[in-house]
């Protein structure tokens, strides 16, 4: 998706398909799940009829046929900012369509495993699959046998290869993805026509895009204020008589679409529909419009500490020697252990050793004839022995102390204590042996990453909570939280503790959003008010979620919790704004309106403009033009600050509802001043 | 204005304000059953009372049953109304004989004392006996008044309770708000009134000659027991047509304090209850202070006006020194006829101690708009809380998008449901009032009871329909009610303005209460601090500026500017 990236919110091809789509829109079938609008056409379908020759007596043709054409503008701008928002995802639709060509599946079937040609599209769940290098993948899956690099940039915009093998947590696969190297049998997990992609498709495009629980509450809000215009517009036909002036029906229908929330009405869907899009921008797939609001709401965060808020890996960062050994020798015997180790903590052992000392590391070899002693959760210990009896070790304190002493050393009581410093520092310590002698220590630290400490303050501005969790015992948890600034942890997590916690959390009455991968994170995630998975996790931990983060980065439920509120923001914002509105647009009808007969009212007429004519055309085109004045904020959202409710609410207050008020008045009078100097009114 | 009028308002106001607190704690503390100095006296007889009525009293009602218990309670009322008035003249205390009471008269007055309007289209002292008066409507004004001040705390009660079904038992908040909260304060108040010379007897008319040699008849009655639930109960019907203006009813400036102090004191009081049952006081207080701020401002602007005067008198030079005096009593001047309107018209009492009709184009609006905002401005006992609950809700749902969250309002969501409920009473509101009125500005029924033609008369039909949906029950005079069409037509609006407000109310507080209490934290929509008090009075004016403001400018508005330019009507 990386190359639609780019596409802008108004580029060219989108505002031309836009400006088709929002004729087609006009129909009134569509126009009728927008009571707002659809009031707004029956008005401009009346406005038109009334047009018609002889059906009334004093028409002004100029001036009605403008409030007609502007009415079916204001229908048409509406109908655009929906086709605009949107143009990103169909357009992003396509691309994946082009995607999902017709492949050839291998299918395995029969307890003999008999592999037979089959189109991707008869696979059904439970069937088998093969798949070999530089093949695509059928369908959606959990590879049950091998291992396989994958490019699934189809899917995520990364071209980078990644590993899915058969059990474990990164054994899900994507249809349409591409096998680069090896053999892999899946096992499909969906039917045909429900899989990522297609789903993916329908997200992106709104096919099957549901209004969200504040979108309806919204929506009644609007049609309810629309019904109360209704009867000040219509009432005020009888009082017109009874104080013997006559309004005419085009001009009440003009004072009707003036005053029901249009602005808001017109931009509603559009802005839903940019927020799910601002979302995927993110690389991140929502499963609903409900997901991408419900972050909104969220008040404590769930990250895991690995990956989210420390690097990936702990970093070596010093060599603490034991008493009567040169930081030197620890340092060259460290490294040494560490030439076979290539796990980026042993990486990290062999840099520090060289920034500090200047070892440079030495080939393996050189060292003449050795073996390697690999890492196991069982020893918990690594090194090489060497020919002639020499045997370096470094590993967990405990797994070492032991190994030492079942070879009759001692361990000294001096590293003892340096281990005991580094762990209540938060560090990991490794020790080093050579031979019986005990070395010393290597401080391994969690490197928290660079500003999320800012981040989580912002967080807890916004009144959310941040809990880490993680593996590590109370201690460490303690310390690498207290440094990363997160308000709480969760330490020596079991996926039950998790799942107790966002139990205990929403009992509190708060709304959780978790990230996960693995299977078991399943129950936890589907849970949780908001549950991102990981686009490199299972199939299960992508069910469970409501979200999946196509580039598996943790950090970023951050974005969509900002998201989320910038999306309730606008909402809100439009809506005030759009009533806000109203203030201006009595003042500029109501005196037009009776002007004739009651001349007096001109002290009404704050505006001063020019003529009744011109007053209510005037505020008609404010009134459509500043539809598609809003349509950029819409779309992009309003300025979202991390700050407590009580400055934002004064904020967009001061901003939405003050300004609201004020600007219609100098919009109108400068229409009016414009139609006025070119004679349209 | 004079430093006077204003000391007047302002003095007002500080009683008020003293009084809020401990009223509003002492009801809350009768609402939540906890104990009171008056205990020892009351709960034997409220005990009596379930005895005979059969009420259990630990039971507690979900909203649906607490809804219908209110219904059927008022239903039967209404009947017994209806039926004393049709038969008052086989009925005891009756030494006037007056006859029976037309049925549309009859229907039409049963349901404006059931629905706490109290709209008058008859005068009390020719028309209804003392039974009628003493039964048939001086228990509505109790029981009304209780019923408004129920629904509100069962609606506080939805919003403080978490996850809960019931919110209370309609039956005990009825006994405990009429034993301990109206019985004793009218009591207290019935006596300060006949110290200043209100009367309390049940004699026939006395009769006097005048120095014309002329006699004239002087009704009397038991009025200082009517007029304190008038007034504290916000029902507002008088004893005698001319309401608080008449000398029996309100003798002296000090009674007149005094009557305008029970009409908000415990509308005022409630604001503390909501704050103290749902353990947040300073949201309590903002609404407090967005009710004043809305009383403040049209009790100046009143006031300013009715001194003001009338340009035309003052061009022919027979302008009275101290303003526009038509229509108001010597013995009240300008500024205590200016509050009293102002008062009675925030509160939904509908008292008069002047003819609202009389008042200067931008003074009699500021009563109309008051009444067309909701009844919100302290509002009728416990109508002007669930009122203001309402605009809260509304308030909450569109700012509180504003913050980023699904709005919520002291922990509870506000969801489509509820939405949908506020609107449905707003739109019911706004539609009892517009198209009321419209059909009377369009139909012969309806115009030719006007006094005055032009802008003063649609403003005199305007105001009967504001007056009967809002539950007021104040009159703009000038109009003649008292016809089949206005009969009918405004016992349907009180009706709807009070029960088809009531029901999607109640159906509120059945939602909130079942809902999870969401926690509170910085990212929290507040609803206290003077943001959210500046918030709510932008609403209340906002959404009733929007409904009204062009039946508005063809009444009160356009009289002002004619009258300034001389035409009157």
């Amino acid at each position: 998706m990386s190359a639609q990236k780019k596409l802008s919110l108004f580029d060219p091809a989108i505002v031309r398909r836009a400006l088709l789509d929002s004729v087609v829109k006009l129909s009134p079938r569509r126009m009728m799940k927008n009571p707002v609008m659809f009031l707004v056409e029956v008005g401009a379908v009346l406005t038109t009829i009334l047009l018609i020759p002889g059906l009334s007596k004093h028409v002004d043709y100029l001036f009605q046929t403008q409030i007609t054409l502007w009415l079916w503008a204001t229908v048409f701008f509406a109908n655009f900012a929906e086709a605009v928002a949107e143009g990103r995802g169909k357009a992003q639709a396509d691309a994946l369509r082009k995607a999902k060509t017709e492949t050839t599946a291998r299918r395995l079937s029969g307890p003999e495993r008999k592999e037979e040609q089959v189109a991707a599209s008869q696979l059904r769940k439970g069937d088998l699959v093969v798949v070999e290098a530089s093949q695509i993948i059928p369908g959606d899956g959990t590879v049950v046998e091998g291992i396989a690099s994958v490019n699934e940039s189809a899917i995520t915009g990364e071209s980078a290869p990644v590993i899915r093998e058969a059990g474990g947590d990164r054994s899900a696969v994507t249809g349409g993805t591409m096998v680069l190297s090896d053999r892999i049998v899946v096992e499909i997990t969906s039917e045909p026509g429900q899989t990522f992609i297609d789903r993916m498709i329908k997200l992106v495009e709104g096919a099957e895009r549901q209004k969200t629980p504040n979108e309806i509450a919204l929506d009644i809000l609007l049609a309810g204020l629309t019904i109360v215009f209704l009867f000040a517009t219509v009432t005020l036909k009888p009082f017109a008589i009874y104080s013997g002036s006559d309004v005419s029906v085009t001009v009440l229908i003009a004072l009707l679409v003036c005053l029901i929330p249009t602005t808001i009405g017109a931009l509603l869907s559009a802005i839903g529909i940019a927020g799910m899009d601002r979302v995927l921008q993110h690389n991140i797939l929502a499963m609903s419009g409900r997901a991408v609001e419900a972050s909104g709401d969220v008040n404590v965060l769930l990250l895991d500490k690995t990956g989210t808020i420390t690097l990936g890996n702990r970093q070596a960062v010093e060599f603490i020697a034991a008493p009567g050994v040169e930081a030197s020798t620890l340092a060259e015997v460290a490294q040494l252990s560490s030439l076979a180790d290539e796990t980026p903590e042993g990486r990290s052992i062999v840099i520090l050793a060289k920034e500090r000392f200047g070892l440079r590391g030495r080939e393996l070899k050189t060292l003449g004839s050795h073996s390697i002693v690999p890492f196991t959760a069982k020893t918990r210990m690594s090194g090489i022995d060497f020919e002639g009896g020499r045997a370096v070790r470094k590993g967990a304190t405990d797994s070492v102390a032991e190994y030492i002493h079942s070879i009759g050393g001692t361990f000294p009581e001096q590293v003892q204590q340096d281990v005991s410093r580094v762990a209540s520092e938060g560090g990991t310590p490794l020790v080093v042996a050579d031979g019986k002698q005990v070395l010393g220590t290597i401080y391994l630290k969690d490197i928290v990453k660079g500003g999320m400490k800012e981040r989580f303050d912002r967080l807890r501005m916004m009144g959310i909570r941040t809990v880490m969790i993680t593996g590590d015992n109370p201690l460490t948890a303690a310390f690498i939280a207290r440094e990363a600034g997160v308000d709480d942890f969760l330490a020596q997590a079991t996926p039950e503790d998790k799942l107790a916690l966002i139990r205990k959390e929403q009992a509190k009455g708060n709304l959780v959003a978790m990230t996960g991968d693995g299977t078991n994170d399943a129950p936890a995630l589907a849970q949780a008010d908001v549950g991102m998975a990981m686009n490199t996790g299972t199939q299960p931990a992508k069910e469970a979620g409501n979200m999946v983060d196509l580039d598996s980065n943790p950090t970023k439920l951050i974005e969509v919790v900002e998201i989320g509120k910038q999306l309730l923001m606008t909402r809100g914002a439009l809506t005030t704004f759009s009533i806000a509105n109203d203030v201006a647009k009595y003042f500029a009808i109501i005196p037009a309106l009776f002007l004739v007969t009651f001349p007096e009212l001109q002290a009404l007429n704050i505006m001063r403009l020019a003529t009744p004519q011109s007053a209510i055309l005037s505020a008609v085109i404010f009134n459509a033009i500043i539809i598609i004045a809003l349509i950029p904020l819409a779309l992009r959202g309003v300025k979202y600050r991390p700050l407590g409710a009580g400055r934002i609410l004064r904020r967009n207050l001061l901003i939405y509802g003050v300004g609201g008020v004020i600007i219609p008045f100098i919009g109108i009078k400068a229409i009016d001043l414009l139609l006025h100097a070119v004679h349209l009114a | 204005m004079t430093t006077l009028e204003l000391l007047k308002i302002v003095i007002y106001f500080l009683l008020i304000l003293a009084v809020t607190k401990p009223l509003g704690l002492y009801m809350k503390r009768v609402f939540s059953k906890e104990k009171t100095f008056l205990d020892p006296l009351l709960r034997p007889v409220e005990r009596l009372v379930y005895r005979v009525s059969g009420v259990d009293e630990t039971k507690e009602h979900d909203w649906k049953q607490y809804t219908i218990a209110m219904l059927v309670f008022s239903a039967v009322g209404l009947l017994l109304t209806y039926l004393i008035e049709r038969i008052q003249h086989l009925l005891p205390l009756n030494p006037d004989k007056m006859g029976a009471v037309a049925p549309d008269l009859a229907w039409n007055t049963a349901v404006s004392f059931t629905t706490n309007t109290n709209w008058q289209a008859y005068s009390g002292e020719s028309t209804m006996s003392h039974f009628t008066q003493m039964v048939g409507l001086t228990f509505h004004n109790f029981v009304s008044a209780a019923v408004g001040i129920a629904l509100a705390i069962a609606l506080i009660r939805g919003i403080a309770r978490v996850s809960a079904k019931t919110i209370g038992n309609f039956w005990v908040d009825l006994t405990r708000c009429t034993l301990w909260v109206l019985l004793p304060i009218c009591l207290a108040a019935a006596t300060l009134l006949l110290s200043q010379g209100v009367i309390q007897n049940f004699h026939p008319s006395a009769e006097a000659t005048t120095v014309e040699g002329k006699v004239q008849k002087i009704p009397q009655g038991p009025i200082a027991s009517q007029e304190a639930i008038k007034e504290l109960g916000t029902n507002g019907g008088g004893f005698f047509n001319a309401n608080s203006g008449f000398p029996y009813e309100n003798p002296t400036p000090s009674s007149n304090l005094l009557e305008m102090f029970l009409i908000f004191s415990l509308g005022a009081g409630l604001c503390y209850t909501l704050g103290s049952m749902t353990g947040k006081l300073r949201h309590g207080w903002a609404v407090f202070w967005a009710m004043s701020i809305l009383f403040l401002a049209g009790a100046f602007i009143t006031t300013y006006a009715e001194q003001h005067g009338n340009p035309m008198h003052q061009r022919l030079g027979v302008a009275t020194a101290d303003g526009n005096m038509e229509g108001k009593e010597v013995r009240f001047g300008i500024g205590d006829s200016a509050l009293f309107a102002t008062i009675t018209t925030d509160a939904s009492c509908g008292a008069v101690n002047a003819w609202h009709d009389s008042f200067t184009p931008i003074g009699g609006s500021v009563p109309l708009i008051n009444m067309m905002l909701g009844e919100v401005i302290f509002g009728g006992v416990g109508a002007g809380m669930y009122g203001m609950i309402l605009f809260i809700v509304l308030a909450v749902f569109i700012a509180g998008l504003m913050v980023g969250r699904t709005p919520e309002y002291l922990g509870k969501k506000i969801e489509a449901h509820d939405v949908k409920l506020a609107m449905l009473a707003v739109l019911i509101l706004a539609f009892s009032v517009l198209v009321g009125s419209a059909v009377a500005a369009a139909t012969a029924a309806g115009t030719s009871s006007t006094l005055n033609a032009g802008p003063h008369g649609l403003s005199e039909m305007t105001y009967a329909f504001a007056s009967a949906t809002g539950n007021n029950g104040s009159a703009f005079a000038g109009l003649n009610a008292n016809t089949k069409f206005y009969n009918i037509a405004l016992a349907l609006s009180m009706f709807v303005g009070r029960f088809l407000m009531i029901i999607p109310l109640m159906g509120i507080a059945g939602s909130l209460a079942a809902k999870k209490k969401l926690a509170d934290t910085a990212g929290t929509f507040p609803v206290d601090g003077p943001l959210f008090t500046f918030l709510l009075v932008a609403m209340v004016l906002i959404v009733g500026a929007l409904t009204y403001f062009p039946v508005l400018s063809l009444g009160p508005y356009v009289e002002h500017f004619l009258m300034n330019a001389g035409k009157v009507f």
